[in-house]
C-alpha cells in the first residue's frame, strides 16, 4: 500500500484512454445514434404524412362520388325532361300534321265538288239544249234561234 | 494454500502485496521479494500488478466499444452494439441529467470512468488465489524465483495509487476547468468570498481567511473522497474474500461454509462493483459541472 510511480502511471494510462475514448468511440456511436434518431422522426414523419395523404384521398374519392352522382342526377332529370319535351312536340306535330290532312282533304272534296258542278251544269246545258233543240226544230230557224239560245246558256 | 507453510497473516500479507518493481535503497532497480522490500523503494517504484491489470481491463474496454463503435449502423442493432448502445445511453443519460454545461469531454470521460472502474472491480469477482497462484506458478517454473516472493494482486481498484491516479486527473480537470470558466480571479472569489459574505469591508476582509480554509478542504475533499472510497470499498470487500479463502483451508465443514459465503459474498460484490464505478462516474460528472457553473 505504498504510494508510488504507480500513481502517475495510472494517471498518464486514465488520460490514454480518456483521450481513445473521446476520439474513436464515443463520436461513433453518438453519430450512429442521431441518425437513427434521425431515421426513425423520418419514418415517423412519412407515415404521418401517408396517413393524412390517404385521408386527403379518401375526401376526394367522396366529393368526386358525390359529383358523380349528382352529374348522374343532373344528366337523367335533363333526359327526363328531354323526353317530355319530345313527347309534347310530337303530339303537337301530330296534332299539325291531321289538321292539315283535314283540310287538305277538305279542299280536295271542295275541288271535286266543284267539277261535279261544273259537270252537270254542262250536262244540263246540253241536255236543255238538246231538248229545246228538238221542240224548235220544226219551228224555228236554227240560226235565228241561236241567239236566244246563247243567251238563255249564259243566264244558268 | 495449506496452513503447514503459510501462516494466515503471510496468506493475508502475501495476497495484500504488489508486485512491485523499483529502485532500491542501494541504489539499483529490480523486483521487490518481499513488502519490506517494496515499502524500501518508496516512491521510486511501481506496481507491476496493478498497471498490468487496470491496462488489460482498459484494453478489453476500448477493444470491444471501438468494436461496436466502428461498426455501429444506424439500422437494427444486434449483439455487441446492444449491449455498448445500451450502456452509451445510460453514460448519456447519467451525463445530461448532472451536466448542465456544453463539454464534449465529459460525456467520453464518465464512460471511460464508469467501464474502466467497473471492469478493474470485477477483478474482484475472480476467486482471489487463482491468478495469483498461477503467477507463482509460472514464476516458479520459467523464471526460477521462489513462488512466495512473487505477488501478484490482481484488482487494480485495491491499489490506492490507482484511485488517487484517476482521482487526480479528474481534479486536475476540475481545476482546469475552474480556471478556464471563471477565471483566476473568479475561481479565487469563490475560494475566499463564500459561504460567509458581509456588506462590510473589514468583516468581509476578516472573513477570507475563513472562507479560504472552508473552501480549500471542501476543494481538496474532493478527489480524496473520490480516491478513497473506491479504494476502501474495494479493499475491504477483497479483504472479506481473502479471510473467506482462508477458511478453505481448515476443514471440510469450514471450507463448505467459506464456499457458500464465497458465493454470497461475490453475489453481493456484484451491486458494491457497479455501484462503485457508478458513484465515481456520477461525482466526477458533477464536480466537472461545479467547475462550469458560476456560483
Amino acid at each position: 500500500m505504498n504510494i508510488n510511480l504507480t500513481l502517475i502511471g495510472q494517471s498518464i494510462t486514465f488520460i490514454f484512454f480518456v483521450i481513445f475514448v473521446m476520439k474513436y468511440v464515443w463520436p461513433p456511436l453518438v453519430a450512429a445514434l442521431d441518425e437513427r434518431k434521425k431515421t426513425i422522426a423520418d419514418g415517423l414523419a412519412a407515415a404521418e404524412k401517408g396517413k393524412h395523404d390517404g385521408e386527403l384521398a379518401q375526401q376526394r374519392v367522396h366529393e368526386t362520388l358525390k359529383e358523380a352522382k349528382e352529374k348522374a342526377q343532373e344528366i337523367i332529370s335533363q333526359a327526363e325532361k328531354r323526353a317530355s319535351e319530345i313527347i309534347e312536340e310530337s303530339k303537337d306535330n301530330a296534332r299539325v300534321e291531321g289538321e292539315r290532312i283535314i283540310a287538305a282533304a277538305n279542299a280536295e272534296i271542295e275541288q271535286e265538288v266543284n267539277r261535279a258542278r261544273e259537270q252537270l251544269r254542262g250536262q244540263v246545258v246540253t241536255l236543255a239544249v238538246n231538248g229545246a233543240e228538238k221542240v224548235l226544230k220544226r219551228e224555228i230557224d236554227e240560226k235565228a234561234n241561236e241567239d236566244l239560245l246563247k243567251d238563255l246558256v249564259a243566264q244558268l | 494454500m495449506s496452513s503447514e507453510t503459510v501462516s494466515s497473516t503471510n496468506y493475508i500479507q502475501h495476497h495484500l502485496t504488489n508486485w512491485t518493481y523499483g529502485q532500491f535503497p542501494d541504489g539499483h532497480w529490480g523486483f521487490a521479494h518481499s513488502a519490506a522490500d517494496a515499502k524500501s523503494m518508496g516512491f521510486m517504484a511501481i506496481h507491476v500488478d496493478t498497471m498490468l491489470w487496470s491496462v488489460l481491463t482498459g484494453l478489453v474496454f476500448l477493444f470491444f466499444f471501438r468494436k461496436a463503435a466502428k461498426s455501429a449502423t444506424a439500422g437494427i442493432p444486434s449483439g455487441l452494439q446492444n449491449f455498448v448502445e445500451m450502456i452509451f445511453e445510460f453514460i448519456d443519460t447519467s451525463v445530461r441529467g448532472s451536466f448542465t454545461a456544453k463539454n464534449d469531454l465529459v460525456a467520453p470521460l464518465a464512460l471511460t470512468v464508469f467501464a474502466w472502474i467497473f471492469l478493474m472491480n470485477l477483478m474482484d469477482l475472480v476467486p482471489v488465489d487463482w491468478i495469483p497462484h498461477f503467477a507463482g506458478w509460472v514464476g516458479a517454473t520459467f523464471f526460477g524465483a521462489d513462488p512466495h516472493h512473487v505477488y501478484m494482486k490482481v484488482v487494480p481498484s485495491t491499489d490506492p495509487n490507482a484511485t488517487i491516479g484517476m482521482a487526480f486527473s479528474v481534479f486536475f480537470l476540475v481545476l482546469y476547468y475552474s480556471f478556464k470558466n471563471k477565471g483566476i480571479g473568479g475561481f479565487t472569489a469563490e475560494l475566499t468570498l463564500m459561504p460567509f459574505q458581509s456588506s462590510n469591508k473589514v468583516v468581509q476582509a476578516l472573513f477570507i481567511p475563513i472562507n479560504f480554509l472552508l473552501e480549500f478542504v471542501s476543494l481538496i475533499a474532493k478527489p480524496i473522497s473520490l480516491a478513497l472510497r473506491l479504494f476502501g470499498n474495494m479493499y475491504a470487500g477483497e479483504m472479506i474474500f481473502i479471510l473467506i479463502a482462508i477458511m478453505f483451508s481448515a476443514g471440510w465443514a469450514l471450507g463448505t461454509l467459506g464456499g457458500f459465503l464465497q458465493l454470497g459474498w461475490a453475489i453481493f460484490h456484484i451491486l458494491i462493483i457497479t455501484l462503485q464505478a457508478f458513484i465515481f462516474m456520477t461525482l466526477t460528472i458533477v464536480y466537472l459541472d461545479m467547475a462550469h457553473s458560476e456560483h
